[in-house]
């Protein structure tokens, strides 16, 4: 038997993970030489937009004897996960100043963190997806407590951490339990079980568990506003998108690769969809502060994703395209959504100021005379969020949409177009305050008066690449339809 | 030989103790050792499952999972310890300052 050897190719595969941490690595080496925030911030940009680039390099396959799997799906997420984090470190940047905050530490976490997600996002192993997540995780609940000094961030933090110790465990238990009944924690060994045997099911809803806790799913999304509203706003931002779609993107590949997971969660995810898109917009009317309201926007828009989720099961047998638009659907709406949120979360984090204390609907009423720019990227980002056209929302909605009446879950795409209805009051609501309603009293002297350079710079990113998705979706259709997803390039 | 299924149910009824007292205890410290005793667990069930079916790929995940948790135990403490001197308290019904 020959001695089984990582090659180089397997090398190549795992390229970005390796740039992402050797760069956050670099950055604590020279933490404490370096004591200029922008070349540090210059560096984790670099790092982070190398990492993203050396993904072409790879090519296509399973890689360290089927530890990961290096595909377009995986590319795709490795892009939005690369894109993420860079505006989330530029965006960063005004706010550590402001806040007086160490910055290479800062930025290292978020590159490990990218790092885990992308691990997580090529895992064809459930050990892969295990330490994937743990990495992305572990670095989360640094990051969440970052402000050292206020009491709402450390407690963000201990709530992050707990919940999410206690999610992992439900899902290394279902691991367990699933290697057990198979004898493997290959995918692609599993895919060959007894879809049957009842202690795989409940190895899987473990599963589903730990992942749902993840992604903010109702009934374990109570973490979520908790810990949206106290990490620093930054850091929110890359919660509300990166993580969320690592985790969606592990959730497919098990969906798509086991058939026993396919038909065993159908329900689950169809009663997890609905609970979920509930909970969020009830969640998010009665909420007065801009931070918070977004967070449970994001446990919405977790719903609307697993709407896309339950079609799959059903589009399987479709003879003409078979789940193909279901998938796409999904990516399609994680890449928007993350674009969307990154700038919304930027724009809060600026009109917070020093402390994050302007965070209410009332710091932002006048925001329209005071500042246009950020009105105006405000209501667009608000508009893709409700999914009205010429945004990326609209497009993701619609084709999530389309999946469930294709797939013939009218019920669930009735309850889908209630909860957008639900969902216009809020995001309206903030885009009337902004336009129409003037700023009580004196403005407060610490409230910026206008937009960071940086700040802006990923506020334009976010809207072009909003609009740009919301006019030519077919660009990003394209590649996800055009060739097979989980087959090498 | 003791049988598998002794272990299972063994490591059945730690987990359930360990979710029992994730939900039940006041204090964060005892929260904490309550997600190590359900990881715990999980070893367990490795190791048997892996006995079980002659197989040594259970017995890395145990190595893997209980780096993970030497790792999530550092930073957790480090955590928690932020908290206590933030607030001068680790009963978690005190740390409420988020809520809807």
């Amino acid at each position: 038997m020959v001695p089984q050897v990582p090659q180089s190719a397997d090398i190549v595969r795992v390229l970005p993970e390796i740039l992402w941490c050797g760069f956050g690595v670099l950055l604590m080496l020279f933490q404490p030489y370096q004591k200029n925030r922008q070349a540090l911030t210059l560096l984790a940009m670099l790092g982070t937009a190398l990492g993203t680039l050396s993904t072409f390099f790879g090519k296509g396959g399973s890689g360290f004897f089927g530890l990961i799997q290096f595909d377009t799906f995986s590319l795709f997420f490795h892009w939005l996960l690369g894109l993420v984090a860079f505006l989330v470190i530029l965006a960063a940047d005004s706010y550590l100043e402001r806040e007086n905050l160490d910055p290479a530490e800062f930025y290292a976490l978020i590159l490990f963190a990218t790092a885990g997600m992308g691990v997580l996002a090529s895992a064809q192993e459930l050990l892969t997806a295990f330490i994937g997540l743990e990495m992305s995780s572990i670095s989360s609940y640094i990051l969440a407590g970052y402000r050292r000094d206020s009491v709402k961030s450390s407690e963000s933090a201990v709530k992050y951490f707990l919940l999410g110790s206690f999610a992992t465990a439900f899902f290394l238990y279902g691991i367990a339990l699933v290697y057990g009944v198979t004898g493997s924690t290959n995918l692609a060994e599993i895919a060959n079980a007894d879809p049957t045997s009842n202690l795989l099911r409940l190895g899987l809803a473990l599963m589903l568990v730990g992942l749902g806790f993840k992604v903010a799913a109702a009934p374990f999304q109570i973490w979520t506003p908790d810990v949206y509203e106290g990490a620093p706003t930054p850091v929110t931002a890359l919660f509300a998108a990166g993580p969320k779609a690592a985790t969606f993107a592990l959730l497919l590949r098990i969906f798509t690769t086991i058939h026993a997971a396919t038909d065993f969660w159908f329900w689950a995810f169809w009663i997890l969809a609905v609970v979920t898109m509930f909970v969020g917009n009830l969640g998010a009317i009665v909420q007065t502060n801009v931070k918070r309201m977004l967070a449970y926007s994001s446990i919405a828009h977790a719903g609307y994703t697993l709407v896309a989720f339950a079609a799959v099961t059903f589009l399987k047998g479709d003879p003409e395209n078979g789940p193909w638009p279901a998938y796409a659907a999904i990516l399609f709406y994680l890449l928007g959504y993350a674009l969307v949120k990154v700038g919304a979360f930027t724009i809060v984090s600026e009109i917070g100021g020093t402390g994050e204390r302007h965070l209410t609907l009332d710091d932002f009423a006048g925001l329209g005379t005071r500042q246009p720019f950020a009105a105006a990227a405000m209501s667009v980002f608000l508009l893709s969020l409700l999914g009205l056209p010429i945004t990326a929302g609209f497009f993701g909605k619609f084709y999530v949409f389309k999946a469930a009446i294709n797939s013939k879950l009218i019920w669930l795409a009735v309850l889908m177009a209630v909860n957008s209805v639900i969902g216009a009051y809020y995001y309206l609501r903030v885009i009337v305050v902004m336009y129409m309603r003037e700023h009580k009293g004196e403005l407060p002297a610490d409230i910026a008066g206008s937009l960071s350079p940086t700040a802006s710079m990923v506020v334009a990113v976010a809207v072009a690449a909003t609009i740009y998705l919301g006019l030519f979706p077919n660009h990003i259709l394209g590649i996800v339809l055009s060739q097979n997803l989980f087959a090498s390039r | 030989m003791v049988p598998t299924s002794y272990y299972l149910i063994l490591s059945a009824v730690l987990f359930g103790l360990g979710v029992l007292a994730f939900v039940f205890k006041r204090n964060i410290i005892t929260i904490f050792m309550a997600i190590e005793l359900m990881l715990n667990a999980v070893n367990l069930a490795f190791v048997a499952f892996s006995q079980a079916l002659h197989k040594s790929d259970g017995e890395v995940f145990v190595l893997f999972v209980i780096v993970v948790a030497a790792a999530e135990a550092a930073v957790g403490l480090g955590i928690i310890i932020l908290t206590a001197r933030n607030r001068r308290s680790l009963n978690v019904e005190r740390v409420d300052l988020l809520k809807l």
